[in-house]
Parts: C-alpha cells; sequence; structure tokens
C-alpha cells in the first residue's frame, strides 16, 4: 500500500506556513518566463490561480468551458465570505475560524490545511477591496458583516446576495488585465478531455474545442485542476448545469487518488422541483433561516389536506404546527448546521408530513409571518427582498403572505481530489485546488467558507506551493506536444472515445441516463444511506452504465457545436464516479457530517462518528474499469483540538 | 393535483454555423406546464428533436437563475422576453397563454455573430474588459480593507452598477447595438470607489477606444439598454462615464 506523505511541516501550527514559506523554493524572474503553467477552470480557485501566477510571471494557459471566464459557477454564491477580520470586536481570531471550520466539518478534515486557510483569510478581504468589489459597509463607510450557521461571531463579509459574483468578477479582472497583457492565453469554450502523464509527471493536456470539435494538446510544466465540484452526479442539484466531475475524473483514471468521494452537502432551503422536466434546483440563501421559522402540519390529516390542495398552510393554527428543528434543538433552532437541518426535513417528510402537492410529497415551510409580525414588513424586505423576488420569480407565489415551501438538495461537495499540503495530488506536477479538492472542509462545509477556500488556494496558497515543485523544472525546456509519444496516444485515446459515444446509436439521450443515475444515487446515496441500498445502488449503478453504453443516443456531428455530445461526455465519466461514491459511503461505517449510514444513529435518531475506527481521510485508487478501487487511508491527528461530539441542542 | 398546462407553437431561428444562412424553423409543444421554466420548455423540444434523430436547437445557458450572464435570445421581440428585470433562464411558461406563437431568435448584433441556432460569440466583451475594466493591482502588498472607509451610498452605488452579468441585452436592443451600458457599469463601478479613482479617465478612454474598434456602434441615448436590461443597470452610468471619457480627452 502507498503511504500518503501530507508533507504537512514541522514545527507549531501557527508557525508552519510562515515557516514553510520561509524555506521553501522559489522559480527566479528570469526563469518564470520559461515556464508554462496550464490553469483547467476559471472560477474563484482558478481565476485567482491564473492572474496571481501571470502576474509573478509565469506563462499561462488557461480553460473554461463557458464563453467566458466571468460565468464560472462561483458567480452563483449568494451569501457571503469569511475571514477572521474581526471588525465587528466580538471576539473573532484566526484559531476560532480554524476551530468552527474543523468542528463543522465533524473533525474529519486535515489540521494544518485548515489552520492556513483561516490564517490567509484576511488577505482576501484585503485583495478583493483593492480590485474594486463593491462589499457591504455601514453608514461610518466600514465593512459590515453578517453571521452565518455553525458560529457565533459575525464574520460572513458580503455584496448583497450576490458576494459569488463580485468575488468572481474581481478575480476575473485581474484574469483579464494578464489576458490583455499577453502573460495568459485563455481558451473559452473549450473542454478537458485527458491528463498527459509523461515519465510520472503530468505534463500537458488534452482538450476538445467545443465549437469546432477540435482535439488538442497543451504542454505545461505544471498542470493545475480548479475545475469545480461534482454535485451534478445527482442531475439535479443547486450547480450550474455544466458543472462536471470529467476533470477530476480523468485524473482519477491517470492515478490520482479521489478522497472521500461520498462527502456531499445536501443544503435545506431550496425550492422544491415541480415536475418531471425539472432541470435544476434553486437554492434560497442559508441567511433566511436568520428569520423564516421552519415547519410542517402536526397532524397528518393537515398533511393530507395540504397535499390534495384543499387546505392553505395559512388556515393552521399555530399550536397545529410543527417547528421540529426548535423542538429537537432547542439552542440553535433554526440555525442548525446543514446537514442537521437537512436530515429533520426528511424525517418529517418521510414520515407523510410533507407538503408538496405531487408525486414526492415532499417539502417544508420556511415561513417569514412571525418575523414580520415582529419587525415589519420593511426590515424583512430589506434584508431578503431580492431573494424574495427570485422565489415569487420561480414559483407565483408570494412569500411575504404565504410560507416558502422549501426541501434540501445537492449543493456541494466536500470530497475531492486528494492533495496534500502543497495542494499537489497523488501525480506529481498535478495540483488541485477549490471545490475540486478536498481539503478543508472535511465532512460538512460551513456556510461562506468554499469562497474563502477557493481565493485562499488561488491567491495565496498555491502560487507558492507550485515553486517548490517548479524550481526543479527550470532544466527543462518548453515541449512540442506533437513531437511528445504521449501526447498523441492521449489524443487518441479521446478521439476513439468519442467514436465509441457517437456509434452507440442507440435510442435514448444522456439526459435520460443522467436522470436514472440521479435517482439511483439520491435515494441510495443521498441523505440517508444503509448498507443494503449502498450495495444495490452499485449493482444497479454497473447496469445502467452498461445500458448507457449499448443504448446511448447521439445526433449530429464531432466538429460543430454539439451539447449532446458534451452531455454524454460528463455522463459517461459520472455513470463511474457514482459508483465510487457508493464504494465510499459502504466503508465508512459511521456517520459524520453530510454522510448519515442509517446503522449508526443515536436513539434520538442524531449522527454516531465513530473516531477509533475512522478517523481518516479515504483515498481511493484506480484500478482498471471493472476492478475494485483500492483505499488508502491518510490519518487525521489533532494536535491543537479537542475532538468532541457536536452538540447543537444545548449551547 | 395535475399542473396546468399550455399548448404553444414555436417559431425558432436555426442557422448551421456562422456563414450559413439562417432560417426559420416551426415546432408544436404540447401540454407544457406553466410551473416549467422557458429553458425547460426548450429541453423538452431538444428530448423530442433527439428521440426523433434530429438536431437539438443550441443555445447558450448555464446558471439557470439569472447570474452568470450565458442566457441570451430575443423572444417576441424582447431580449429575456415578455417580462421585466429578469434573464430568459427565469422567464417562466405562465408568461404565455395557451396556443401561443412564441418567436425566438438570437441576439442580432454585428459585433457578436452568431454561432449557431441561438448562440452568438460575445468575445467582443472580453476584449472591452481586456482593455481597461479593472484595478492595476497585483496580488498581495495591498493595505487593509478598512484602511479607506467608503461611503455607504457609494458603495451601494457601485455595486448597482456591479451587477451587469454581461449578456448583452443592452447591445441587442440598441438600434446602433451601443455597448455603452455595458462599458459604462463598469467605468462607473470603479470611478465609484476610491481604489478605482486613480485610473478611472484612462480606463474610460481606453474601453471606449476599444468598444470602437470592435464595431459597437454610438449611444444616441435612446435608453432602450436600460429597459431591458434584467439587472436595471440604469443610464446615469452612462452619464458618469462620459464625464471620465471627459476628462481623458482634456487631458491628454
Ligand atoms: C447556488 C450556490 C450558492 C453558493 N453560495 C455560497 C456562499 O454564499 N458562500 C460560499 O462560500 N460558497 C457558496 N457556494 C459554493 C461556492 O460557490 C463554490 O464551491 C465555489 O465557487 C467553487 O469555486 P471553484 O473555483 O472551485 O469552481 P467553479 O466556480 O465551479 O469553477 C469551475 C471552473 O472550471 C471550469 N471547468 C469545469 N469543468 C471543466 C472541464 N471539464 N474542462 C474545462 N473547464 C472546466 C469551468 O468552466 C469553471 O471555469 C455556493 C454554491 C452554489 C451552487
Ligand atoms: S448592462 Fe445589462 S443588458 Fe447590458 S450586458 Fe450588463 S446586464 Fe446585460
Ligand atoms: S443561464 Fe445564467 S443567467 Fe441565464
Amino acid at each position: 500500500m502507498t503511504k500518503l506523505d501530507s508533507k504537512v511541516p514541522k514545527g507549531k501550527l501557527k508557525d508552519k506556513w510562515s515557516n514553510y514559506k520561509a524555506h521553501q523554493n522559489l522559480v527566479n524572474p528570469a526563469n518564470k518566463r520559461k515556464i508554462d503553467v496550464i490553469v483547467v477552470g476559471t472560477g474563484l480557485a482558478g481565476g485567482a490561480a491564473a492572474a496571481s501566477l501571470a502576474e509573478m510571471g509565469f506563462k499561462v494557459k488557461a480553460f473554461c468551458y463557458q464563453d467566458s471566464p466571468r460565468r464560472a459557477h462561483s458567480i452563483a454564491a449568494q451569501g457571503g465570505i469569511n475571514a477572521a477580520k474581526n471588525y465587528p470586536n466580538d471576539g473573532d481570531t484566526i484559531y476560532r475560524l480554524f476551530y468552527d471550520t474543523i468542528k463543522g466539518g465533524d473533525y474529519r478534515s486535515r489540521e494544518a490545511n485548515v489552520y492556513r486557510l483561516a490564517e490567509v483569510s484576511n488577505a482576501i478581504i484585503d485583495q478583493a477591496v483593492a480590485q474594486g468589489v463593491p462589499f457591504a459597509r455601514e453608514y461610518s463607510g466600514y465593512l459590515d458583516n453578517r453571521s452565518f450557521g455553525g458560529a457565533l461571531v459575525s464574520r460572513t463579509f458580503y455584496a448583497r446576495g450576490q458576494t459569488g459574483q463580485q468575488l468572481l468578477l474581481g478575480a476575473y479582472s485581474a484574469l483579464s488585465r494578464q489576458i490583455g497583457l499577453g502573460n495568459v492565453e485563455m481558451h473559452n469554450r473549450t473542454e478537458l478531455m485527458d491528463i498527459v502523464i509523461v515519465d510520472g509527471k503530468a505534463r500537458g493536456i488534452v482538450t476538445r474545442n467545443l465549437i469546432t470539435g477540435e482535439i488538442k494538446s497543451h504542454f505545461g510544466h505544471a498542470v493545475v485542476l480548479a475545475t469545480g465540484g461534482y454535485g451534478n452526479v445527482f442531475y439535479l442539484s443547486t450547480n450550474a448545469m455544466g458543472s462536471n466531475g470529467s476533470a477530476v475524473w480523468k485524473a482519477y483514471k491517470r492515478g490520482a487518488f479521489f478522497a472521500n468521494p461520498a462527502f456531499v452537502q445536501i443544503h435545506p432551503t431550496c425550492i422544491p422541483r415541480h415536475g418531471e422536466f425539472q432541470s435544476k434546483l434553486t437554492l434560497m440563501s442559508e441567511s433566511l433561516r436568520n428569520d423564516g421559522r421552519i415547519w410542517v402540519p402536526k397532524k397528518k390529516e393537515d398533511a393530507e389536506a395540504i397535499r390534495a390542495g384543499k387546505m392553505r398552510p395559512e388556515d393552521i393554527p399555530d399550536e397545529d404546527r410543527d417547528f421540529y428543528l426548535e423542538r429537537r434543538y432547542p439552542a440553535f433552532g433554526n440555525l442548525v448546521p446543514r446537514d442537521v437541518a437537512s436530515r429533520a426535513a426528511k424525517e418529517r417528510t418521510d414520515n407523510g408530513f410533507g407538503i408538496e402537492k405531487n408525486e414526492s410529497g415532499e417539502g417544508v415551510y420556511l415561513d417569514f409571518k412571525y418575523a414580520i409580525e415582529r419587525l415589519g414588513k420593511d426590515v424583512i424586505e430589506a434584508r431578503y427582498g431580492n431573494l424574495f423576488q427570485m422565489y415569487e420569480k420561480i414559483t407565483d407565489e408570494n412569500p411575504y403572505e404565504t410560507p416558502m415551501r422549501i426541501y434540501p438538495t445537492i449543493h456541494y461537495t466536500m470530497g475531492g481530489l486528494w492533495v496534500d499540503y502543497e495542494l499537489q495530488s497523488t501525480i506529481p506536477g498535478l495540483f488541485v485546488t477549490g471545490e475540486a479538492n478536498f481539503s478543508d472542509h472535511g465532512a460538512n462545509r460551513l456556510g461562506a467558507s468554499a469562497l474563502m477556500q477557493g481565493l485562499a488556494d488561488g491567491y495565496f496558497v498555491l502560487p507558492y506551493t507550485i515553486q517548490n515543485y517548479l524550481a526543479y523544472e527550470i532544466t527543462n525546456p518548453r515541449k512540442n506536444p506533437a513531437e511528445l509519444e504521449e501526447f498523441k496516444k492521449a489524443e487518441e485515446g479521446v478521439k476513439s472515445q468519442i467514436n465509441r459515444l457517437m456509434s452507440v446509436k442507440g435510442n435514448k439521450s444522456a439526459d435520460y441516463y443522467h436522470r436514472e443515475l440521479g435517482k439511483i444515487l439520491w435515494d441510495k446515496v443521498g441523505m440517508a444511506r444503509n448498507e443494503k441500498g449502498l450495495k444495490e445502488a452499485i449493482e444497479e449503478i454497473k447496469a445502467l452504465r452498461k445500458e448507457f453504453w449499448e443504448n446511448l443516443h447521439i445526433p449530429g456531428n464531432t466538429n460543430t457545436v454539439n451539447p449532446e455530445l458534451e452531455k454524454a461526455n460528463r455522463v459517461a465519466d459520472f455513470l463511474e464516479l457514482g459508483e465510487l461514491m457508493a464504494y465510499d459511503a459502504l466503508s465508512r461505517n459511521e456517520s459524520c457530517g453530510g454522510h448519515f449510514r442509517e446503522e449508526y444513529a443515536t436513539e434520538e435518531g442524531e449522527a454516531m462518528r465513530r473516531d477509533d475506527e475512522y478517523m481518516y481521510v479515504a483515498a481511493w485508487e484506480y484500478k482498471g474499469d471493472d476492478k475494485e478501487p483500492e483505499l488508502h487511508k491518510e490519518p487525521l491527528e489533532y494536535e491543537e483540538i479537542e475532538v468532541k461530539t457536536r452538540n447543537y441542542k444545548t449551547a | 393535483m395535475a399542473h396546468k398546462t399550455i399548448n404553444i407553437k414555436l417559431k425558432v431561428w436555426r442557422q448551421k454555423d456562422a456563414k450559413s444562412k439562417g432560417a426559420f424553423e416551426t415546432y408544436e409543444l404540447k401540454n407544457i406546464s406553466v410551473d416549467s421554466s422557458f429553458l425547460e420548455m426548450l429541453d423538452v423540444l431538444n428530448e423530442k428533436l433527439v428521440s426523433e434523430n434530429k438536431e437539438p436547437i443550441a443555445y447558450d445557458h448555464d446558471c439557470r437563475e439569472g447570474i452568470c450572464g450565458m442566457c441570451s435570445l430575443f423572444i417576441n421581440g424582447r431580449a429575456h422576453g415578455p417580462d421585466d428585470l429578469i434573464t430568459t433562464c427565469q422567464l417562466h411558461m405562465r408568461k404565455f397563454s395557451d396556443g401561443e406563437t412564441i418567436v425566438i431568435e438570437p441576439w442580432r448584433v454585428g459585433s457578436f455573430p452568431v454561432i449557431k441556432d441561438l448562440m452568438v460569440d460575445r468575445t467582443a466583451y472580453e476584449k472591452i474588459m481586456q482593455a481597461g475594466g479593472f484595478v492595476s493591482v497585483s496580488t498581495g502588498g495591498v493595505p487593509d480593507a478598512n484602511a479607506i472607509p467608503i461611503p455607504k451610498e457609494d458603495a451601494d452605488e457601485a455595486m448597482d452598477a456591479a451587477a451587469c452579468i454581461g449578456c448583452g441585452a443592452c447591445v441587442a436592443t440598441c438600434k446602433n447595438s451601443s455597448a455603452m451600458l455595458f462599458v459604462a457599469a463598469k467605468v462607473s463601478q470603479l470611478a465609484l470607489l476610491p481604489q478605482g479613482k486613480v485610473e478611472a479617465s484612462r480606463r474610460a478612454k481606453n474601453m471606449i477606444a476599444k468598444m470602437d474598434e470592435l464595431g459597437f456602434g454610438n449611444c444616441s441615448n435612446t435608453g432602450a439598454c436600460e429597459m431591458e436590461c434584467p439587472k436595471g443597470i440604469s443610464l446615469a452610468h452612462i452619464a458618469r462615464l462620459n464625464r471620465e471619457f471627459l476628462t481623458a480627452n482634456i487631458k491628454s
């Protein structure tokens, strides 16, 4: 078994990062020009990295599948970004942000990485302000903060309900400047198809131009993947339609270990689905739980009447409403972490108290009546006006008058490619940043911490750590991929995969298989999992994959815009990734964070962690098609904090 | 409970590629749920076309929540369709009636050539941004975020301008195909903040020069862009852009 070396520097936790920077290798300015770095993905993590590396003098080639880096999925983040600035003087410190993140992640993340994240968080806010990001301010002219789930301090910076947009546009502006200066070669509407390994090191990628269909090789002294999360494996999620797991999956098949694939986050407050042709689900920001109260009818007959359209929620008197979060978790009430809130909603609807008027019978209420009575409509409008408007556009219901209908859905993937302290995967020269790696959120991510991690990786961590690798590359001259056998082989592999997809010539669309896969995963590898279901899921996914390769249909050609081919490519990978998720969930015989195994719950239905046996990162190694993947374990050791059971019932 | 559904007729612009000539094609769809979004309706049509072994309609989209700016579409003669302050992906079928004919076209702008069907090439916007849509600051070495207080009103107005999603509806709506509202949104956002003020007039000059070079038209203050902008970007930003531009010209 390969030993996973996390390369955590020696010394005290708080000194590790400064020590690392003081002793790492750097590349001198004259040599930087001779080094090519490939950055795949230009969301927060990739955009920030590409811009920063180019500013330093490296030659960067960047790639994204949209028509502009400004459209990466990061743009959709609403709520905010955490930092330990302690501007409100409420006692925040780097240690506290670090501690909350480890605890929120249910003690399944690497201590040294998380500490570094908290340490660089403040610089992100400084950088964004310098770029012209219009964060919310108070009348004094100073920056405003709000609070988020899982924390007792106000440390979240925000730009209206569009924080991700503004941070991404900041990174995009820095990237645009470098493109204009000729330091970054930007490839829009281009999808990664494979990663090329030469002599054991990542040396480049093969891409497909989404307009012309051209398959092309690109050489790099190192490759950075910043391709986001794989939540879309569930078909329905809050992710953008094009978000995919293909880049990380290709890396996995080339030898990069995949860590904790089963750790996915289900967000409790999304608009429930309306029907079969639903294409995606819309998130309603976590901030709404500050003022909204969550409930379902106390009586089953009321729930049935609501589902039948014979009764309206307003008709149910207070004493017949079950505010189940307040009932179960008196200390945190409606502000329990996401995993806890999601499972509680499922528990109620599984027992017949759901409120949606469709086959699913899912859904619970998020009610602002009480907050409006207490604070007035104006205050609520000022706080959440844009979200209420968005809700009304989608549902045609007015949340000022009738409670919002919400239900949990897939939102974020904590799992991702395994990386060491330097953000390097198990393939030398292949680095992974942002949601695509597994590093900082353990088994559950706290709100407003993904933006922080993406930008920390992109601006302040990777541009340093990658140099420790590149310092040894300065003697390797830039190469023409056409002259390397490995690139030719990879290109041929890509072309034959595309031909294989095109020539199935069956009669079902890629979307059909994607939806079917989503159903299996949601039912059996979703909010609650058990051994039997997981074993079934593995078999069902295998069968579905087989059918996909026998009955897929893609119209059109390969040398032009072909969205059906793009989808099929991604679904082919999801059909394999889904199976790995089930393996991971099956092998982890405990409940922690977003991973809930029904066999491992307390009598009250709370998650039961098993630290003695499972306090490790599960890193999976690809062993070949139709072979079982091999599990490697990185034990987690906590030097600075005491590992406890999460408790949100009492303060 | 059964959902309300409608039957509709679609006239959709089909064009093989940038060089080919395009034409409208007509399709009929039955039992479309009024709760589905406009793009979900197109998904239904595409799934039908795929099952008939025909090529589906190509159109741009990604986030489907009105923020990425990827979706476009001229629907019944209006950019982003018959509802105000939303993008095409946020439009829902309840805005249409049973039996209605819906005409769907791409943005028709010389500087945004059609790629295929309803997809257009907005690379010109990228070039304008690369010409000056930034503060010339590199990573690291910047002061504390609270070192410079900024009046709340200015920060709020900068945020109003920064809300632009780069969709191109303003250009598609403008009879001169001018990109003034898009450029103004960025110039104005950064001119309102002390961090961006330093380069404000230079930025205005460079971005406008690039806009002209790329063949976008002049602004004749008709205001149609403001009406169709899904993010409500105000014409007031064009006024601020003009001021910065003037200063730049006086200086040079
Ligand atoms: C609705 C919503 C709200 C959120 N709100 C918050 C919040 O308030 N606070 C918070 O901290 N987090 C939030 N998150 C999470 C956060 O937005 C994401 O985790 C984060 O933005 C991911 O950034 P990233 O740079 O890693 O990846 P992305 O932004 O997803 O970027 C991925 C990039 O990779 C490219 N790419 C992907 N696949 C390929 C491929 N195969 N080939 C080529 N290029 C490819 C894409 O084009 C894109 O440029 C939210 C998420 C959602 C869905
Ligand atoms: S100004 Fe409005 S219409 Fe124009 S690109 Fe920006 S958001 Fe779109
Ligand atoms: S698809 Fe993103 S704005 Fe419409």
